[in-house]
């Protein structure tokens, strides 16, 4: 089972120039985390930092219990071991045939023999499909190849926590979708804590549990899947749907006068939200939230043609809706049964459809509620009316807001 | 400003503080017995040749130098002493060195720097694994295991060249050549000049391999770590040949002073 990573109030800074600050955010045991962000905010730096390769200047970072902020080199190495990371290029060792790099880290940290060694390596190959390629070295082999030989050998050791950073940059769209499902199938095989940092938006949309966003030099907002695809939140709102209307321009962020011109022009309407990947036999994974759940509870209507071949009862789904005009998502309830008990008995089913766990805590029915009371109104957001530089505060307070309550 | 007057600074106090981790690191076990004969076979095979080589010219100059002086002022009987004197003591270390950074050095940097740059660095530590342990430990050893060597094999080469020239090539006498060996040289002169080879060695090895771990910003970034790791060796070389030498003069007493 997955290990949970805490993280609180973490400031990097490189000399002078700050790359995030104050970024405070959990990741839950088990669960899929994406952090996404605009080229150069900082999204593997926020990684090597998680693994204690870069220290930060402020804030804790707790694994098990303790803070690799603050711990020994040699408590460090040892932490590490609960690690697998798949490095943006693979990271393979370029002077060994790809067997070697996959054997390594079992020879260096395990007293297996050898033929043991060789079991458990051409598993993880044929997982990875790499079967046939073991005396190839790295350099022969496609960007592709490389990036699934670095993901074999994160995977020898049986992490708790696997870190991607950017599986998909360089992948033709075939190749990261299928990249995608391996994501989702080992999430449900081996239970570890996955975050993968990334800027494709489809990876984003349909693979994680959580979405986090790192904007303008700290977390603009973390939270479950759903909760960041029906926001109405800008930062969140223009990068998801990959939009020029909003905050963030081309170089950096927009001046005023730039966001005045685009004042006038109305958004877009959000667009739908994609249903969840599901594993490839079309199972629940154990941490896996069923589809809608955090909308239902928090009150929040997706998007018109949402969850596409799903009935969830939302209204105006399926029809051609005009714009939703959702405010912005504030949580007005904890989100409750985030793991959704699904038990060793996963919901049976051929289509993605029926494939609706019959979790008890989970409030999705499969037939449209008849009389659906109105959405609560939503609380103001914490100085909405103030631009800019509040919105960015608010992020975090939700998500205080959702932590607080969730523990409780 | 503070910061820009304290970088070199602290860049010397970074690569003490990675030296000592090294040493450190020298006595942990497990040591990596594959790594270091790989890693020792690797820099004896790009020192050897380009050391005999240069080693050979090397004693050749110095008995031509002093045949010629030595006939002006009529003690043709020391030529083989000084000549002597000046490979096993001062031409030999200094040869070995250069060598051991230029072409050993070298490649140790460029090998751990592109090592650095396509994160297989990161990966290694990702993996639980220090690449102090692992990687540095052994070359370093390796260095200094084929700098002693290799200094042998230079102090041989440059005496039988010397003895080339000087009897050959200017009729020097053999017999006063090989006589005189011991008239001035002794000892404790091969053996120095052996524990200078070593730390030059280990020297040699750590600038390559801390400039190697600590490069950054692409392939260009490796190009000048190699080349900050040769110049860098190189001073810190001549620097403390400098100081072995003064104090070796002190500590032990020279023959015909």
């Amino acid at each position: 089972m997955g290990v949970e990573i805490k993280v609180e109030h973490l400031t990097k800074r490189f000399g002078r120039q700050t790359i995030w600050e104050d970024v405070t955010l959990t990741l839950p045991a088990g669960e899929i985390s994406v952090l996404l962000g605009p080229s150069g905010t900082g999204k593997s730096v926020f990684l090597k930092t998680l693994i204690g390769l870069l220290k930060p200047e402020n804030g804790s970072i707790t694994i098990d219990g303790r803070d690799i902020t603050k711990v020994k080199e040699k408590d460090l190495y040892e932490i590490r071991k609960l690690f697998g990371v798949l490095f943006q290029d693979g990271a393979l060792f370029g002077s060994q045939n790809l067997f070697d790099n996959i054997a390594f880290p079992l020879r260096e940290h395990t007293k297996k023999s050898e033929k043991v060694i060789k079991d458990i390596v051409l598993e993880k190959m044929e997982l990875t499909g790499l079967t046939g390629a073991e005396k190839k070295l790295p350099g022969e082999i496609s960007g592709g190849m490389r990036k699934r030989a670095g993901l074999a050998r994160a995977l020898v050791l049986d992490p708790e926590i696997l870190l991607f950073d950017e599986p998909d940059s360089g992948l033709d769209p075939v190749r990261t979708a299928y990249l995608n499902q391996l994501i989702i199938d080992l999430n449900s095989q081996i239970e570890a804590t996955f975050l993968i940092v990334t800027h494709d938006i489809n990876t984003a949309r349909t693979v994680p549990d959580n979405i986090g966003l790192l904007y303008r030099r700290h977390l603009a907002m973390f939270g479950p899947r759903e909760m960041l695809l029906s926001s109405n939140e800008p930062v969140v709102r223009q990068f998801l749907n990959a939009q020029r209307e909003g905050p963030i321009g081309m170089a950096e962020e927009k001046d005023a006068g730039e966001l005045a011109a685009e004042a006038g022009t109305e958004l877009q309407a959000l667009p739908p939200i994609p249903a969840q990947l599901f594993t490839s036999n079309g199972e629940m994974r154990k941490t896996q939230r069923a589809p809608g759940s955090w909308l239902k509870e928090n009150g929040v209507t997706p998007p018109p043609g949402s969850f596409p071949g799903m009935d969830l009862g939302f209204e105006g789904q399926g029809e051609a809706a005009p714009q939703s005009s959702a405010p912005p998502a504030t949580p007005t309830a904890a989100p409750k049964g985030r793991r959704t008990s699904l038990s060793k008995g996963r919901a049976e089913g051929d289509d993605d459809t029926t494939a609706l766990p019959a979790a008890e805590e989970s409030s999705v029915r499969v037939v449209p509620a008849p009389g659906r009371t109105p959405r609560p109104a939503p609380r103001p957001v914490a100085a909405a009316s103030t631009a800019d530089t509040t919105v960015l505060d608010t992020p975090r307070r939700t998500r205080a807001v959702r932590r607080s309550k969730s523990e409780g | 400003m503070a910061v820009s007057a304290l970088a070199p600074v602290r860049g010397a106090g970074d690569f003490f503080a990675f030296a000592l981790d090294v040493l450190r690191g020298l006595f942990k076990r497990p040591f990596q017995l594959a790594e270091y004969i790989q890693q020792a076979w690797f820099v004896a095979s790009v020192t050897i040749l380009p050391t005999a080589l240069v080693s050979i010219p090397f004693g050749a100059v110095l008995a031509l130098q002093i045949g010629n002086l030595t006939k002006q002022i009529g003690a043709q009987s020391f030529t083989g002493a000084v000549a002597v004197l000046g490979v096993v003591r001062e031409a030999s270390p200094i040869v070995t060195a250069l060598l051991i950074v230029g072409a050993g050095g070298s490649a140790i940097c460029a090998d751990l720097g592109s090592r650095k740059i396509r994160d297989e660095i990161d990966a290694m530590e990702v993996l639980g694994i220090s690449p102090i342990a692992r990687l540095v430990v052994p070359r370093v050893l390796a260095c200094m295991t084929v700098a002693f060597f290799l200094n042998g094999l230079v102090a041989v080469v440059g005496v039988i060249g010397g003895y080339f020239f000087n009897v050959i090539l200017q009729g020097g006498t053999p017999g006063a050549y090989l006589a005189s060996f011991t008239a001035l040289a002794q000892l404790p002169d091969l053996i120095v000049g052996q524990i200078k080879a070593v730390i030059f060695g280990m020297i040699a090895a750590l600038v390559a391999s801390y400039k190697g771990l600590n490069a950054k910003g692409g392939p260009k970034g490796v190009g000048d770590a190699v080349n900050q790791s040769v110049v860098i060796g190189f001073m810190l070389l001549f620097l403390v040949n400098f100081i072995i030498t003064a104090v070796y003069f002190e500590v032990v007493p020279q023959k015909g002073g």
